[in-house]
């Protein structure tokens, strides 16, 4: 590192010029980081802080070194240390952690939407690893990254029984629907919706498994077609093309209704992290329970979090005991985690390809598998979190659940799922798009 | 125009889409805007939607065909009637006007910047030219356009009467230090924010500065020495560097500019920004009696056909007299000059001429960069805000409302916004940071 005196009179008559742009976009744009101005071959930290709605502190750095001309530039320099290594351009977003001395077991999830998040992004002079607090930055961009483009509209939904929020893109319209179905962590989360909203698609963001000590929560299926219905009725939305995005029990739950909903037809499905396994022969409001009836499957690694990825394996083979694949009639994308430790899904994508090779379907499925990927499959550029603090529905017991994946892997896990998720709406609920590729599906 | 019925079912299976980047960005930021998925050789039409904060409706509209892939592509294409003709990839914003049923003589200025101004763009079928609030466009995206960058902090400045707001760019302790300016609006008074919001998104701190209040409880103040006051609380700010604070003058704040660069014995700007302004002003009697002095000239005062006022003979002819302009000799910075030809409400092109002749005269013209626009008025303001060639003024010496005649025309005012702003900003960059490689090393 240079001694502090070299750096003063180095630097006393160029300013080093850091430039991040956009300084406002959506979560899932990219951002391109540039240092200028730098003596050359000079070692610098790029360092991101993020205040979060809980109040915690996370961040990430990357340590540097300028080129001849002084100049940094993310997208096409490696990073030789710190939260991230190698030519990453949203490293500093997606390795984000916790800073030393937070609290454990957290996970990082914006809940309200009509505010961004504020990330302030930085340049440290030499290669900084820890009390950047305690140190002055050359210099300091502060940038807003929202789940809601401009003109997205925010409507709280109580209809009918109905708790949910739903997001209208600006413009007359009509717009395909997407009824987007959470996991069982529970409550009303609507970032997804509102960043599906700001692509163009009508969706609505349902609570299910209330997190209130007195609300009840609603598993019955009639529940969730009253909820596709409010979707697909809505003056905006074209009612021919409305989709089930599910994550982890949201994809249970999506794959029970494109199967057996007399009700509701969806046009297509996304089924993010999620399985088949579940009893067909029992009402699906039941399904947790019968869940837990194979406890003791559950195991416990070495920091106290718990797996429960063995709950459903062995994949069952009485079809009493998941969803009959070869009932579905709509084009369906699966996104797998490899590193999946909360739930079976690479057994469980095996399984239905298989069933629905058999019953001659296939040509509906496209799986897209991450090697390294965990279980919370969300979209891109906000941190991995290998396990986190969990309250179990509805019995509201505290647990650390161990989610699985590894931050790079699953940073491009993210990225790439919503990338293809996107293309798979747009493919599906748009007819006739020249600009959308003809893939399998 | 394609009839309805047949619109209908060639777009039934093909969703046009608008695209427009940035949704989010600062007033002086380039957008795109893309038009797909409509038939080919079709016509449509772009429209843009503003409400302003005075809530009046504010919209632009262009004229385009499609081309063989049903696409329009904003900064490729020329727009062949509307608002704006030509290829002109920022036309629906600077060339807003007011939607029909308007109140007359309205400005459009954005008071509070803490908010963005919301702009909705739209594709409609065919060529429209009214009516737009009745049809239904094929599309439509929302924009926002922040005189802000995230992370500037604004900051109320009461400080021994002087009465201003000081941006200050991003960064919690530090870094700073940031150059600095004080920011001089012009005889409209009030406190009058953004440009000094967006300097600061551009890494100055910026204070704008009310010396001619419009509240009924307060005096202006047009001593020298409150501007002297104000410029060192800008330059004794913690994040500033107290050697690389600047002088940004508007019309009568260029006339304070240049006044203080010249003979303020308290405060010694970097460099100066002087906008449609002139040196003509009385020396030998207070700054603060200045208005007075334009009064005597009252009758030289000129109306147009629809009564708007013309003030730009009330300094002219340029007085040889040196006791009635600012000696440019004693100017001691680098300034930039920058003149709209089409001023009608200061002599602004005369002024400059005679400024110029002074410093050459004097020697000191190697400091002087000069900028004329032709075709361009006296509100010469940071880019892509709709041109108004008159509005409704009040003028504060006398409480009279009036409709001032500003000059200029949409298109050359708007291309002089423009690139008077880039000219500015990189002056100001070249002369309050120094040893900046990336600054071309321009005259100055």
């Amino acid at each position: 590192m240079f001694p502090k005196e070299l750096l003063s009179s180095t630097m006393a008559a160029i300013s080093p010029l850091l430039s991040v742009k956009p300084t406002r976009g959506l979560v899932d744009e990219k951002i391109q980081i540039i240092v200028r101005n730098l003596p050359a071959r000079f070692p610098v930290t790029l360092h991101s802080l993020y205040l979060s709605e809980d109040k915690d502190y996370w961040e990430a750095f990357g340590h540097y070194t300028s080129d001849n001309r002084g100049t940094v530039t993310v997208s096409e320099h490696a990073s030789v240390g710190g939260t991230y290594e190698g030519t990453e351009p949203m490293g500093l977003l997606w390795s984000m952690q916790p800073v030393p001395g937070s609290r454990t077991g957290l996970r990082l999830r914006k809940m309200n939407v009509l505010t961004p998040m504020v990330v302030h992004i930085s340049v440290f002079s030499g290669h900084v690893t820890e009390g950047f607090s305690k140190q002055s930055p050359l210099a300091t961009v502060v940038i807003e990254r929202w789940y809601l483009a401009p003109g997205v509209r925010r409507i709280d939904i109580k209809e009918d029984g109905i708790t949910g929020t739903l997001f209208l893109p600006s413009g007359p319209g009509p717009f395909p629907g997407v009824l987007d179905l959470w996991g069982g962590g529970g409550g009303l989360v609507e970032y997804r919706s509102a960043l599906l909203a700001s692509h163009g698609f009508v969706s609505m963001a349902l609570e299910y498994f209330s997190t209130e000590k007195n609300r009840a929560s609603n598993l019955h299926i009639k529940y969730f077609e009253k909820a596709f219905r409010i979707v697909q009725e809505h003056p905006l939305v074209m009612k021919d093309n409305v989709a089930l995005f599910g994550l982890s029990l949201g994809t249970s739950i999506t794959l029970h209704m494109a199967a057996y909903s007399k009700a509701v037809s969806p046009r297509c499905c996304v089924c993010v992290s999620g399985s088949h396994v579940q009893p067909i022969n029992s009402p699906f409001k039941d399904v947790s329970e019968k869940f837990q009836e194979n406890g003791s499957k559950i195991r416990v690694d070495e920091d106290g979090c718990l797996i429960w990825k063995d709950i459903i394996l062995p994949i069952p083979t009485d079809p009493g005991l998941k969803v009959d694949m070869g009932r579905i009639k709509c084009p369906v994308i699966l996104i797998v985690g490899e590193d999946d430790q909360s739930w079976a899904t690479v057994e469980s994508a095996e399984d239905m390809t298989q069933m629905m090779r058999a019953a001659g379907n296939e040509h509906l499925l496209t799986t897209f598998r991450y090697p390294g990927a965990g279980h919370l499959i969300e979209p891109p550029y906000t941190p991995h979190v290998r396990a986190s603090n969990f309250i179990v529905q509805p019995i509201r017991q505290k647990v650390t659940m161990l989610w699985g994946g590894y931050p790079k892997p699953h940073a491009s896990a993210q990225e790439d799922s919503w990338e293809e998720i996107l293309r798979f709406l747009q493919q599906h609920l748009y007819p006739s798009q020249d600009s959308v590729p003809k893939a399998k599906l």
